[in-house]
């Protein structure tokens, strides 16, 4: 085997309170996807971090060889220096600027005094041909969709002559086809010499592209699986991760009989608030009933969000017409408050900019919907009674913080979404709409708000679920709807749901590009 | 016991930094004069009134979102100006001007909380516009002469002394021992329902921190009462400006930290479209913040003219400035969501005792700009900094 790329020895990072990485060792072979799997807060990316710079040289103990030489990285600047790259999850694209000059942003062609833009342009194409974008280098990203803003990341890093390349979740805001093009793009560039680490929650993507698998948990490296020596299994990494056996993915529910219709929609529409042309959500009719878990599949971008707002208090779009029933009601939710006095939630995909205030304690974030069940008098807070409730709730819904004092910024993507989750519950609802409720947490995390959902459904409850991962919908759910481009195009039961009929549905309904 | 010291420091860190300031000013100065002395501490209470009532409302507008007001100076000198005419030139009774005064600084404030926050103009500039255009209608309607003298029952409201007033020309002794004894038993109030409250909370179960730590502040605070109401015994008594200041800080505490709306304020100003898709009525709430805060204006005003004596036509220049600045040194971030009432109060003193030690030192009011510039630099670089250096644990 060839001498290695990067070894990174006895990486010990700690930060006030907390060992994040204790010990690490880590070694990544040139020309080779090496994946880095492990939950939410095990230490990948503050390992990443380490590597590129943004945790400077001194701050941890250990050493990093990169090509059999010592670096010593003070900022990102010098990582890049190397042809180190770092994507990072949330894209950091300009919105308001070309594809040509987000590429080469901070490493602009020409001097200081002059771009050369002639010279941005050219450059910019003939990157974009390689990774097969057809856009022109002079389109700005925020008219491009997010598979196409993370090609653009991808084609940055190859500006800048990269020799490893570390991607961190780089397929979680994408759906299966983006995905499916970005693995293969990684491997293209694999057999062309470029070294990758990958870092990711979606093992079948692992699996799929990676040569070798490095587990961390708890900031510690678990083992490492070499591909064609090793044998790899989801369940062996998902074991790994964890720490325990996961009997199941997903948890068993008790087959009930459904009830009566709860919510339902008549000849939905909703134009998009700005392009008051653009039609998003297309006479949509559904129903939810009683105790049911219904799902809607599809695309990003098929409008289920959309919907989902539009419904919740006309959170989204304009010109909003159809009916709307409530347990056999015809009613108009003027607003989020009148949403939720009709007992209705909306759990978003957005936990950060949508559904938490980051700067609160996990106290007021989960009393927060239903401020009033906390008060006297209708107005004054019973601080004593809220702080009862919000222990009760964070160890209902396994938090693991400090305590109910602790900002919620600083929570790990699984637990902030469990707050999310003990606020919406303690809004009381009886119909939840859980919005990619597991997008970007840990396989503990997600099965910990599968068994959520049953609870629910015991409880009586209804739960309307959008998901882009299949496999999640059909473990779940007892109906599925699968929508695009703003219709609903099918409806399947559990048994009659496969990912390829969901698929076809999709595929013989697209009618635009 | 170390931690309890860390905790100490880091919760009132503010306060010790102001303590820390008085010393030095205290050591600073020449022998026979003093920050304490009966006559500057009631004359810090009494020119820094206004910077507080100002500072109260602008924080519930910085708590909202960042959202500052620069037009409050402007509302002082058109409140003042409605209170010359309608008292000085009209002669209408004084209790029901003031009613009017009010009634006019808060439709100022609602005005500018209909633009920013049901039209969605940025809060800069609809509060440029309204620096400007009230401070014109102002002196319009002043004729650009100052308007005075006001007669003494209205003025008597804002600068009569407590308890003296009440008890009629007594002697020098009896006003300090009834100031005094006023003070005590405020601070004494103080401490017990403060204890009370530590104990029910500890006998419920509820987290509590050492009994050090918990009592460490309002031990101070009362402390510090008693020797201001000494103090201001052996000069005229209990200014009635801080009552009124004491009653705008109990109203405005209790709404931020124990009412719903207050609960709001905070949540929106950390998350605002989160704040939005948990019901809360996000614009009406901008909105009652700048009507607030005309209202609170309107408030300075009257306290202004009373004690000028007059509407004056240079009434509430750079107003705004020290209201802003007192709010962030008292611990506001600038993109809102955080900040207290009591921060508010430490950071207007602490504006009061750096302008009256500079001032008692004899330096250049040019250099006292550039010092308090300075502070306010510090106080938000202080903010941030430590925030960050609190969130690198992710």
């Amino acid at each position: 085997m060839d001498a290695p790329l990067l070894c990174m020895e006895n990486i010990t990072k700690q930060f006030p309170g907390v060992k994040a990485l204790d010990d690490v060792n880590l070694t990544v072979y040139p020309g080779t996807i090496h994946a880095l799997v492990g939950e939410n807060g095990a230490g990948k990316s503050t390992l990443m971090n380490i590597l590129s710079g943004t945790y400077s040289h001194g701050s941890y103990d250990g050493r990093i060889l990169f090509n059999g030489e010592e670096c010593r990285f003070h900022r990102i600047k010098d990582s890049e220096k190397k042809g180190i790259v770092i994507i990072h999850q949330e894209l950091a694209l300009n919105p308001y600027m070309s594809i040509g000059e987000n590429m080469f942003l901070g490493n602009e062609c020409g001097n200081a005094f002059r771009i050369d833009w002639n010279e941005t342009y050219k450059r910019a194409r003939g990157f974009l041909d390689i990774v097969g974008l057809s856009e022109s280098p002079h389109t700005l990203v925020q008219d491009i969709g997010v598979g196409k803003q993370q090609l653009v990341e991808i084609v940055k890093a190859l500006a800048k002559n990269v020799k490893l390349l570390i991607l961190d979740e780089p397929t979680a805001s994408l759906n299966e086809d983006d995905s499916q093009n970005l693995l293969k793009l990684l491997l293209k560039f694999k057999n062309e010499g470029m070294t990758c680490i990958l870092i990711s929650h979606k093992l079948k993507e692992v699996e799929q592209v990676a040569d070798k698998i490095t587990i961390i948990r708890d900031g510690a490296v678990i083992e490492t699986m070499t591909k064609n020596e090793d044998e790899i299994d989801e369940y062996r990494i998902a074991r790994g991760m964890v720490g325990r056996e996961l009997s199941d993915y997903y948890p068993k529910r008790e087959k009930r009989e459904p009830g009566e219709i709860c919510l339902e929609t008549k000849n939905w529409t909703v134009y998009h608030p700005l392009y008051r042309h653009l039609k998003i959500n297309d006479n949509v009719n559904f129903n939810i009933r009683r105790g049911e878990v219904v799902g809607i599949g599809g695309l990003m971008g098929a409008g289920r969000t959309e919907l989902a707002m539009s419904i919740f208090g006309k959170s989204y779009g304009t010109e909003i017409s159809g009916e709307l029933w409530i347990n056999g009601k015809h009613v108009n939710l003027k607003s989020v408050k009148d949403a939720i006095d009709h007992k209705l939630a909306y759990v978003t995909e957005d936990r950060k900019a949508l559904g938490l205030v980051l700067s609160n304690e996990i106290r007021p974030n989960i009393t927060l919907a239903n401020t009033k069940r906390v008060t006297s008098r209708g107005f004054h807070l019973d601080r004593d009674m809220e702080r009862n409730v919000a222990t009760d709730f964070s160890k209902r819904f396994g938090v693991r913080s400090t305590g109910i004092e602790q900002l919620v910024g600083n929570l790990s993507g699984g637990n902030q979404q469990k707050v999310l989750l003990a606020k919406w519950m303690f809004a009381e609802p009886d119909i939840l709409i859980l919005d990619e409720p597991t997008r970007g947490i840990d396989v503990g995390a997600k099965y910990e708000i599968y068994t959520l959902v049953n609870d629910l459904i015991a409880q009586g409850k209804s739960v309307l679920m959008i998901s882009s991962e299949m496999p999640e919908l059909l473990g779940v759910c007892d109906r599925i709807y699968v929508m695009n481009e703003g219709r609903m195009v099918g409806e399947l039961t559990r048994e009659e749901a496969t990912q390829e009929k969901i698929m076809m549905m999709i595929l013989q309904s697209s009618t635009r590009d | 016991m170390a931690k309890t010291a860390k905790n100490i420091l880091s919760r009132y860190a503010l306060l010790l930094v102001l303590l820390f300031t008085m010393m030095v000013f205290q050591i600073l100065l020449p022998d026979g004069v003093s920050l304490f002395s009966p006559h500057n501490l009631n004359n810090l209470i009494v020119q820094n009134s206004y910077v507080l009532i100002l500072a109260t409302g602008m924080m519930l507008c910085i708590v909202a979102g960042g959202h500052i007001d620069l037009a409050v100076g402007s509302i002082v000198i058109l409140v003042g100006a409605f209170a010359g005419i309608l008292i000085v030139n009209m002669g209408i009774n004084p209790y029901i001007a003031i009613l009017m005064c009010l009634g006019i600084g808060l439709l100022l404030g609602a005005w500018q909380g209909f633009w920013i926050a049901y039209v969605g103009i940025p809060s800069f500039i609809v509060t440029l516009a309204g620096m400007l255009t009230f401070r014109g209608i102002a002196l319009i309607l002043m004729g650009a002469r100052n308007i005075g003298p006001f007669p003494v029952e209205y003025r008597n409201l804002f600068n009569s002394f407590l308890p003296a007033h009440w008890l009629n020309a007594p002697d020098n002794d009896t006003v300090f021992v009834s100031t005094l004894i006023v003070g005590i038993v405020l601070s004494v109030v103080i401490l017990i329902v403060k204890f009370i409250s530590y104990f029910q909370r500890k006998r419920k179960g509820y987290d509590v921190d050492h009994i050090v730590t918990e009592m460490m502040y309002p031990i101070i605070i009362c402390a510090a009462i008693i020797f201001l109401f000494h103090q201001l015994g052996r000069h005229n008594g209990m200014p009635a400006v801080l009552l009124l200041i004491g009653i705008i800080f109990m109203i405005y505490s209790y709404f931020t930290q124990n009412t719903i709306w207050g609960r709001h304020l905070y949540a929106m100003g950390g998350n605002d479209k989160a704040a939005r898709l948990s019901g809360i009525n996000t614009k009406r709430i901008l909105f009652f913040a700048y009507a607030n805060n005309g209202l609170l204006a309107s408030v300075a005003a009257l306290v202004v003219v009373a004690r000028f004596n007059q509407a004056s036509t240079q009434a509430g220049m750079g107003f705004e400035l020290d209201a802003i600045a007192a709010c962030f040194i008292g611990g506001a971030s600038a993109y809102g969501g955080t900040g207290k009432i009591s921060g508010v109060v430490i950071g207007a003193i602490f504006m009061g005792v750096l302008n009256m030690g500079m001032s008692l030192l004899g330096a250049d009011m040019n250099l006292q700009r550039v010092i308090n510039g300075l502070v306010l630099l510090a106080a938000v670089t202080f903010d941030i900094v430590s925030k960050k250096r609190k969130g690198s644990v992710a």
